[in-house]
């Protein structure tokens, strides 16, 4: 093994929040790790489980749903429809022989750029102990 | 109802009128010193003497005190009541010979010199006791009455000692006729507490209020008061004010109101709070009287302020020095990261005025200057000029000497040496910050707020007055710190952006909304449960989204078991596409 290995994390951010958040972390000159791929969504209630499975079948070696924090919801309510899904497709991932620790859901706000930072660079060093999905699966 | 004849003219009265009653309300004029209509009537002046015929005998009365009977003849110009006035005045005048309204009313009644010897020509009080009977019955402070008798008798606190419960009402020096009784603001440059002085619990609370009404102070006033010990079930205390307004304005059962209105668009202008400077402990604020705000100086320093506007010490002497630091709170990782903007300009006025005003020496302990606005560089010349010290530094302790006085220690980094200064006043420029409770108001519109505590706007360079909220407007501080011509501003731009709505008479709504494909829609009905806009409604047994309430979140789309719903320009395809995008790579 010469080459570390480097995951790949699709991160699904709600327009209002963690993308804000995101974005001020760039205007902010800060570091985030390369391995996230950022998708837009206008809300983390956007995101359907199949997404997430579509994600990790595409080479996902992880997925991070971030949104507003709960009470922060640009729609109200479109955050509490996440909080309930995401667990549930982490019951479900263990059925299919992913480890659920693949799957993160998180709150960043759009005042939160140091917090954006913080968590897409632990969850990629999560990721990286965990390693590749493929690897994984085969087993 | 009593029928009587008053100067030959006959009259009707109630019950519980007196003839002065009586003759005040058909303009019959009497003359009165001790009277005044708040308070039962005392008959201590004996200047509203009438001639009172009942039963064809004749007596000499006071108005005030003789009940308005059926069948009575009173003769308010007799020469019998002349006499008899003419008689007190010339008493009155011998008592006072200096008080304008005596001299007026003795000189009504042909007497202009004092027919008797004067004890003491600065003498103002008749003895009258309106101002006992104001405090005792009416204000229930029971600070003043009478004491000794006869020629000794005088009005005064027990003792005539100094006493610590009179209020400041001030309604004794209001009823007293002659002027006799002055407050005296012994403690004048008394600024520990707000108000920065005392006052009565009626007032206008500043010269400059809008509308210009007095409120009252419900903590101080003494009706109040009284309701709260009570648990609300007594209420007699005092209503004085309530008695003398004329225009019958004064309601102590006025309550605040809670108005419903319907709106379409919302400019929050919520402003910002002073931040506490108990919480850096190195400033010793609350140690010293002397050691104030900047908020409190503006006070201190206002023409309305307990000193007229003088800048004083507790002992009511003028300053020698005084420091002035700057960014107490701002730029402080121990307090507020951001820089509250106002404070070095509103520090140089505050220097100039203490220049002006007492020509102390002033020491400015100041990091960076940041007279960013336009003709500030040219007033931070201008205070310079004036003599102010300049220190380049953070002032950072401030001690309290035994001797009352302040050391200021900081650095002056232009010289790189500590220094210590002795003063006798510091004013801290306190920062600003976002109002306690602004989370509720982030609750109540949805609004984001930035680390600092401060609402979010939409855009912090192209859309500043804007929220993620769509109506929602943000005016002034509650967006950031801001000075006077910045407020106005933003303001402004917050105005014009809520006119734009309300000439339009229409808004535009992002095109990103959901869309049924009624074809693979169930009825299920799931859509409807997430929607958090009630957008969804149930058509012939199938969902049809309102896409003037649909904001485009897309819980629906991903909530829907048949997959039946899509939102526009988040269509599932484009998100699956996306992601096999990104992960394409390498």
């Amino acid at each position: 093994m010469g080459v570390e290995f480097e995951p790949k994390i699709v991160a699904f951010m709600c327009n209002w929040c963690t993308y804000a958040g995101a974005d001020n972390a760039g205007v902010a000159r800060m570091e985030s790790p390369s391995n996230v791929l950022p998708i837009r969504v206008m809300c983390s209630g956007r995101i359907s489980p199949e997404m997430v499975m579509r994600a990790f079948r595409a080479g996902a070696d992880g997925v991070l749903v971030m949104g507003c924090h709960i009470g922060d919801c640009h729609y109200s309510t479109g955050n509490h429809r996440s909080v309930k899904r995401m667990p549930l497709l982490r019951n479900l991932l263990a059925t299919v022989g992913v480890n659920p620790e693949r799957l993160e859901l998180t709150w960043v706000s759009a005042a939160e750029a140091p917090r954006f930072v913080q968590v897409t660079h632990s969850f990629t060093d999560k990721i990286r102990s965990l390693g590749p999905l493929s690897q994984e699966v085969a087993e | 109802m009593n029928k009587l004849i008053i100067d030959g003219a006959e009259y009707q009265a109630q019950d519980d009128q007196t003839i002065l009653d009586v003759c005040r309300q058909n303009g019959i004029e009497i003359p009165t010193l001790c009277y005044h209509p708040a308070m039962e009537p005392y008959g201590a002046c004996r200047l509203c003497t009438v001639e009172v015929i009942r039963h064809g005998w004749s007596n000499l009365h006071t108005a005030c005190t003789h009940p308005a009977w059926d069948g009575l003849e009173v003769k308010t110009q007799s020469p019998a009541v002349y006499d008899v006035r003419r008689t007190l005045m010339g008493l009155f005048l011998s008592r006072c010979p200096h008080v304008p309204v005596i001299q007026n009313l003795a000189r009504q009644y042909g007497v202009t010199e004092p027919p008797f010897a004067t004890d003491d020509p600065d003498q103002k009080c008749i003895l009258c006791g309106l101002c006992v009977r104001v405090c005792n019955d009416l204000v229930k402070a029971n600070v003043i009455n009478f004491s000794d008798r006869g020629i000794d008798r005088q009005v005064g606190p027990p003792f005539l000692e100094k006493t610590r419960d009179c209020i400041g009402c001030g309604a004794c020096t209001i009823v007293c006729p002659t002027g006799a009784i002055d407050i005296v603001l012994e403690e004048a440059g008394v600024y520990a507490e707000k108000p920065l002085g005392p006052t009565a619990a009626i007032y206008v609370p500043s010269l400059q209020a809008v509308p210009r009404v007095p409120v009252i102070d419900t903590d101080s006033c003494i009706r109040f008061r009284q309701q709260d010990r009570s648990n609300g079930k007594i209420a007699d205390a005092c209503g004085v004010c309530q008695t003398l307004c004329e225009a019958n304005a004064i309601d102590f059962d006025q309550q605040d109101e809670i108005l419903d209105l319907t709106v379409g668009s919302v400019i929050v202008a919520t402003g910002f709070e002073m931040w506490d400077p108990k919480k850096l402990s190195q400033y010793s604020y609350g140690r010293s009287p002397h050691i104030i705000t900047g908020m409190e100086f503006e006070r201190l320093s206002n023409a309305g302020g307990p000193t007229g506007g003088q800048i004083l010490l507790s002992d009511g002497s003028k300053p020698k020095r005084v420091a002035i630091i700057h960014c107490v709170g701002s730029r402080d990782h121990n307090a507020h990261a951001y820089c509250s903007r106002i404070c070095c300009m509103y520090s140089l006025k505050h220097a100039h005025l203490v220049r002006d005003k007492t020509g102390a020496e002033v020491y400015e302990f100041y990091m960076d200057m940041r007279a960013f606005g336009k003709g500030y560089e040219e007033f931070y010349e201008r205070v310079q000029e004036e003599g102010v010290t300049m220190v380049r530094g953070r002032g950072a302790v401030v001690d309290v000497l035994p001797n009352g006085k302040l050391r200021v220690k900081g650095e002056d980094a232009d010289l790189g040496k500590l220094l210590a200064v002795d003063v006798d006043m510091v004013v801290l420029s306190t920062a600003i910050e976002a109002p306690h409770d602004a989370d509720k108001i982030s609750a109540l519109f949805g609004l984001g707020r930035t680390a600092d505590g401060w609402f979010a706007e939409a855009h912090p360079k192209l859309r500043p007055v804007e929220t993620n909220t769509d109506g929602v407007f943000l005016a002034g501080c509650a967006q950031g710190p801001k000075d006077v011509p910045d407020t106005v501003a933003h303001a402004g731009a917050a105005s014009a952006a809520v006119l734009g709505l309300l000439d339009r008479g229409e808004v535009v709504i992002a095109p990103t909304v959901a869309e049924v494909n009624r074809d693979d829609c169930v009825g299920c009905g799931d859509c409807l449960l997430v929607c958090p806009y009630t957008a969804i409604t149930r058509v012939e047994g199938k969902a049809q989204i309102n896409a003037a309430l649909c904001k485009g979140c897309g819980t629906c789309v991903a909530t829907c078991p048949s997959g039946a719903i899509m939102a526009l320009h988040f269509t599932d395809d484009q998100i699956v596409a996306q992601i096999d995008g990104v992960l394409a790579w390498a």
